[in-house]
């Protein structure tokens, strides 16, 4: 089990990551900050000479910064798409504040005594400015720019939403997969990371006069050489693109399974799936880590790739009923099992891309499904009980709530009190477990790995075999927790790798076998 | 030489300087005496355009000062602060050397310059070329400052208050090495102050100005003998004694007896 391994092994394992995702931050960093000093400084400069103009640039420079930075990331996408590019820009957005602001109160703070003297003994405007009101005031500009690099630093971890990379990768990962040690292994570096460039700056800000223009000579050539490690990692890898989220990426059913069983060896960047579909279908990714009944599948043109080595455990829906509700009301079991093996992936995919894209409500999409199948009846509107029914926060368990809240409205006295939105499976299981809910629909898979956490050989054991993994998941619910699974709906929303189908077909690829064999010929 | 004529300078509504216009010949030391605010630095600063006058004009040499680029006019003319204005990122070496570096000299130029106005201001350069002016005392600030103004041979040179700063005792030792500087003796002087005596001391010429206005100009016995009215005549009253007593040879007795029975006429 993960969480027994300690945070120093996990940071082994993973060293070679760990410094690809550091040497990436410390890029990322310094790319923006490069930007950003090269934009700020001159403008911060600009101001001390217009004044009029100071209020305004202060004031949109403050504005930016005060845009929360995830919603900063998220201007980006629609304007420059996903990967470095955005993130960059919202980085140095983030940062543009305190490199202008100290760079003008760096200058005005300087003696107006000497600043006159420097006008009394003939230097011009420039001689002025690189001589003397620069070089004085390099402490508070040099200030500036080590609040913007730990600003960097900090906001940068966002960067792996986007697919730009760094230490976000493991941040998000860990906190997508509950892994304690993954998270750390991201936020300690990102933390040492921002106290050792604070420190190392805090060195060259407090240099003396007389080594200050060494500084002052070196320091761009620091930053644009350090820039540079951003770009270098980019170069090598496959021709193809693989967009994975960070959960997918740290699972043993993701790309660790990918990488030991298929020998699948694909550039990778990391990427939130909230854009990763749209960004396959821009043609930015080639291959990408979905979900095989999302309805952006089929929005986008996608084809899933058969996991012909079977490392993707099933996830077969089937409503999880607590054993007391049942027995109190025995005719709710039947009712619900009428939707047994009505659903299969291409009529999943084909609800959730009605509400996800063509923005039906689930309640309709529901209604309509139910009414073509011939299931559907008006509601009875009993009175004999109430059940409440659970799910979690994505599409696809909005319709399949009103499905069966349908049903049991029809079929039944009972009422029905829909608890839609209860965030991930943590919480949607703890209310179930706690009486707060009495029914939700849940997936074999992630009862197995997310719940029920087998040793890894069994759960290799049972991998991949539909009806095995069911089992194990009813037995253990039952002895465990006292739950019941139902019958499966029909449906396997599993992971999936997906490309699209244009390429797909170009490139004669089927199988992840196939995508592994044409990377292994590709590779340059 | 320079001409000034008619300049005025307002800031706000109040006149800092008012109408003024004097001519300093070649090679003349002149003083701008009078009380605090009445206009002394804004007058130095039209010179060297360090501030634009709302009108008048002003020529050096012959050209009028708006002519020239501002930067090439101020390198021809020295500049030394009230509060000595030294650069305190650059050495003493680096100070001195500012205006000869602007100019593009040679490296051995600058420096056997740099080294004889530490010598005949005594500023041992050995241990001050690298010091850094905030290693420096007052008074030494104060040298550093004059050879600054100096380094570049400017035919021109502004002092504001030089030597304001200074306790009386180094004040006292910062102007006589001041006055023995032989490169003086050729340059056009324009030293503004509040101190009588150092104006007695120092000036061909003297310039009493008061809220912004010339109340007399002319030579110090000029000033002191034949005050051109009541201010003129009480701005002396206090140090009358000892700038007469300066003023008149010390075996011409008759005089200096007027001059002792004036005081004490003043004392009751
Ligand atoms: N930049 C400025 N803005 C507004 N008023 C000014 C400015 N400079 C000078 N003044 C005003 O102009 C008047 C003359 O100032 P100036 O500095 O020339 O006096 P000063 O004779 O040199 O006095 P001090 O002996 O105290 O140095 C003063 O009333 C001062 O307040
Ligand atoms: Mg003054």
């Amino acid at each position: 089990m993960d969480s027994s391994e300690s945070l120093w092994q996990f940071m082994q394992q993973q060293s070679g990551k760990l410094l690809q995702q550091t040497v990436q931050h410390i890029g990322l960093t310094f790319i923006s900050l490069l930007i950003t000093v090269l934009i700020g400084l001159p403008l911060g400069i600009y101001i001390t000479r217009h004044k009029a103009a100071a209020r305004l640039v202060l004031g949109i420079a403050g504005v930016l910064q005060t845009i929360p930075s995830i919603a900063l990331l998220g201007f980006m996408i629609p304007l420059l798409g996903i990967g470095p590019l955005p993130a960059i820009t919202a980085l140095f957005l983030y940062s543009l504040l305190p490199v202008i602001r100290n760079t003008f109160a760096g200058i005005n703070g300087v003696d107006p005594g000497v600043k006159e003297a420097a006008v009394a003994m003939g230097m011009t405007p420039a001689q002025r400015l690189f001589r003397v009101d620069l070089v004085l005031a390099f402490p508070v500009i040099m200030a500036g720019i080590r609040t913007a690099t730990v600003i960097n630093v900090g906001v940068g971890t966002l960067a792996a939403y986007i697919a730009a990379g760094g230490l976000g990768e493991f941040i998000f990962g860990g906190i997508a997969l509950n892994n304690t040690n993954m998270i750390l292994a991201g936020a300690i570096p990102a933390a040492l990371l921002a106290i050792v460039l604070d420190f190392l700056l805090s060195l060259l800000q407090h240099t003396g006069a007389a080594r200050r223009r060494v500084v002052l000579t070196l320091l761009p050539l620091i930053i644009v050489g350090l820039s540079s490690f951003y770009v270098l990692p980019m170069r090598f890898g496959s021709r193809l693109l693989a967009g994975f989220t960070p959960e997918f990426m740290g699972r043993r059913d993701g790309d660790i399974g990918l990488q030991s069983v298929y020998g699948l060896h694909i550039r990778t960047v990391v990427i939130s799936d909230a854009v990763m579909y749209k960004a396959i279908y821009k043609g930015k990714l080639d291959v990408i880590s979905g979900y095989s009944t999302d309805g952006r599948l089929k929005a986008y043109d996608l084809v899933v790739l058969d996991d012909d080595k079977k490392i993707f455990p099933p996830y077969y829906a089937a409503p999880v009923i607590r054993r007391d509700v049942m027995q109190r009301y025995p005719e709710l079991a039947p009712v619900l099992n009428k939707l047994a093996g009505q659903i299969n992936d291409s009529v999943m995919t084909a609800l959730n891309y009605r509400v996800e894209y063509l923005n039906q409500s689930p309640e309709q999409c529901a209604r309509e499904f139910l009414v073509s199948r011939g299931l559907y009846q008006p509601a009875r509107n009993g009175s004999k009980g109430i059940i409440r029914l659970g799910s979690k926060i994505f599409p696809e368990q909005y319709i399949l709530t009103d499905i069966y809240a349908s049903l049991i409205r029809g079929y039944t006295d009972l009422q029905v009190e829909s608890k839609t939105g209860l965030g991930g499976t943590k919480i949607c299981f703890e209310a179930l477990v706690n009486h707060q809910i009495d029914c939700y629909p849940e997936y074999t898979g992630t009862a197995l790995l997310a719940i029920l956490h087998p040793p890894a050989l069994e759960s290799q054991q049972l991998a991949g075999n539909r009806d095995s993994v069911y089992n194990y998941v009813r037995r253990h619910f039952e002895t465990i927790y006292d739950l019941e699974w139902l019958r499966p709906i029909g449906f396997n929303n599993a992971y999936a790798l997906m490309m699209r189908r244009a390429e797909a077909q170009q490139l004669g690829i089927h199988t992840i076998s196939d995508l592994a064999g044409y990377l292994k010929t590709d590779k340059r | 030489m320079i001409v000034v004529k008619n300049i005025t300078k307002t800031f706000g509504t109040r006149k800092a300087v008012d109408n003024v216009s004097f001519t300093v010949g070649e090679g003349e030391n002149i003083v701008f005496l009078g009380t605090s605010g009445c206009g002394k630095t804004t007058l130095l600063k039209m010179i060297n355009r360090l501030i634009d006058p709302d009108s008048g004009e002003i020529w050096i040499n012959g050209h009028r000062i708006v002519d020239q680029r501002p930067e090439d006019l101020r390198k021809k003319i020295g500049y030394v602060f009230q509060n000595t204005g030294l650069f305190p990122h650059y050495t003493i070496e680096e100070n001195i050397a500012t205006v000869p570096r602007l100019l593009g000299w040679d490296k051995k130029k600058m420096a056997a310059r740099v080294g004889q106005l530490m010598e005949k201001l005594n500023l041992p350069p050995d241990h001050y070329r690298s010091a850094y002016p905030h290693e420096l005392s007052g008074g030494q600030q104060q040298r550093v400052g004059i050879a600054r103004a100096l380094a570049a041979y400017p035919p021109v040179l502004l002092m504001d208050e030089p030597f304001g700063a200074l306790d009386p005792i180094t004040r006292a030792s910062v102007r006589k090495d001041f006055k023995e500087l032989d490169e003086l003796r050729s340059k056009t002087i324009v030293l503004v102050t509040h101190d009588v005596q150092e104006a007695f001391e120092l000036a061909d010429r003297i310039v009493l100005l008061d809220k912004g206005k010339i109340v007399q100009q002319g030579t110090p016995d000029e000033l002191l003998f034949e005050p051109a009215g009541d201010y003129a005549r009480n701005f002396f009253e206090d140090q009358r004694f000892q700038l007469e007593a300066g003023r008149i040879g010390a075996t011409d007795y008759p005089a200096l007896i007027r001059a002792f029975d004036h005081f004490r006429k003043r004392q009751h």
